[in-house]
């Protein structure tokens, strides 16, 4: 396995007494969709988290390109974060005071990029996630699958290796979600980057390539028989 | 849903005779269908032809009821293939499911292997179905939504039957 562009290795972490990982394992190759699945309170947001150097495992190892995670300055790891990979949540990830396309640039715009053509770029990514036509309204002014797919439109302007979405169709209806996944699933083969996909819908699970199971903070993967 | 194997699956535990089979088969898994002893016979007789079952001790009197059957290696060597093989995901096979998840528990083997086999299963199933979706015309949608939704709850029973797993093994113990 070559092409294993993160991995995370036996993780632990609790929060207070009980464990949230217990022994976690799960791998990300170049461009592949890996669905994190299992019942509500398993594991797998703290292990989207671990993985994405938010949260640090109390033991066990991250590794991205070949670097852990936690040999990382802190420094190093929000570079990381901001320059390598996307974030999607469930909601509320949208700054409600900035345009819509100010929110999108946003993320060019921390890293140093001028705003004329940080917003340029943010205007390519939101036609194609088929939003450009709200670019200069606010968050609050939109509906949840629009919101999303701007969300989407955010993570994917840096053109980051690893996008993280938890829940990202969590509170849209079955239309609404599939089109947020049509478009994430879409635009992340065209650019070759991997998706960690959590959630607990079998219909969305459907748009990965596998899927990986927690269950009381460990992962289970399971290969089909022939 | 296979009777043999469901039979096969229950003589794991110990021989025993045709009408025995019977009451217990009716127990766990007749509840809206018991088995006819006519069928109960005639399987055994198929499951002997092909040495997946042997007697095992006749008591004086003759005639099929008083046959008491084993299984043999051959027997347990099918009912493990049974278990672990996913059913094609289909509409409607909690039957079957629900089957291979009690005898696994009865024999002691993991249900959760069974369960997860299965879940992978029905999620590729799914992801063809999710492609078939994605590059057709909307009557190809709306019939890979049914299939879809229809999958789906399958998979809630699966995750929900897992999280049960233990008050359910201790039910089949008793
Ligand atoms: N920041 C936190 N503080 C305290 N407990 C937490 C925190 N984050 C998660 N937990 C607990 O850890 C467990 C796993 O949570 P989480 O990873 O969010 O699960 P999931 O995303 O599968 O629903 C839960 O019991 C949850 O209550
Ligand atoms: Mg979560």
């Amino acid at each position: 396995m070559t092409d294993v562009l993160l991995s995370g290795t036996d993780l632990r972490k609790s929060f207070g007494a009980t464990p949230a990982l217990d022994g976690a394992s799960m791998t990300v190759r170049r461009g592949e969709i890996v669905a994190v699945m299992g019942p509500s309170g398993s594991g797998k947001s703290t292990l989207l988290h671990c993985l994405a150097g938010i949260v640090a495992p109390e033991s066990g190892a991250v590794v991205f390109q070949g670097r852990e995670l936690s040999a990382m300055s802190d420094r190093e790891r929000s570079a990381l974060r901001r320059g390598e990979f996307g974030f999607v949540f469930q909601f509320g990830q949208l700054v409600p005071e900035l345009s819509l396309v100010e929110n999108v640039a946003l993320p060019l715009r921390l890293s140093g990029v001028r705003r004329k053509t940080a917003e340029s770029t943010a205007r390519e990514w939101m036609g194609r996630l088929e939003v450009d036509g709200i670019a200069d309204k606010r968050p609050g002014e939109v509906s949840g699958g629009q919101g999303q797919r701007v969300a989407v439109a955010r993570a994917l302007v840096t053109g980051p290796k690893v996008i993280f979405a938890d829940e990202p169709t969590g509170a849209l209806d079955s239309l609404n979600g599939e089109q947020v996944m049509r478009l994430l699933v879409s635009t992340a083969k065209e650019t070759g980057a991997s998706i960690v996909l959590v959630t607990h819908e079998p219909r969305v699970a459907a748009y990965s390539d596998r899927e990986v199971v927690v269950r009381d903070g460990k992962t289970r993967q399971v290969e089909l028989v022939p | 849903m296979s009777i043999g194997h469901a039979l096969l699956g229950l003589l794991e535990t110990g021989p025993r005779h045709g009408y025995d089979l019977k009451r217990v088969y009716d127990e766990h898994f007749g509840h809206d269908r018991p088995l006819a002893y006519g069928q109960v016979y005639s399987t055994l007789s198929r499951l002997l032809r092909n040495g997946l079952v042997e007697e095992s001790g006749v008591e004086p009197g003759g005639g099929p009821e008083r046959k008491r059957y084993a299984i043999t290696d051959a027997g347990v060597t099918d009912v493990t293939e049974w278990l672990v093989t996913p059913e094609s995901p289909q509409i409607y096979l909690q039957s079957a499911l629900y089957t291979k998840v009690v005898l696994a528990l009865m024999s002691g083997r993991s249900a959760e292997d069974v369960l997860d086999a299965q879940r992978v299963a029905h999620l590729k199933a799914m992801r063809e179905l999710t492609a078939r979706k994605r590059d057709g015309d909307l009557a190809d949608q709306l019939i890979c939504d049914h299939a879809l939704f229809h999958l789906e709850a399958d998979l809630r029973w699966l995750e929900l039957t897992t999280a049960r797993l233990s008050d359910l093994g201790k039910q089949v113990a008793s």
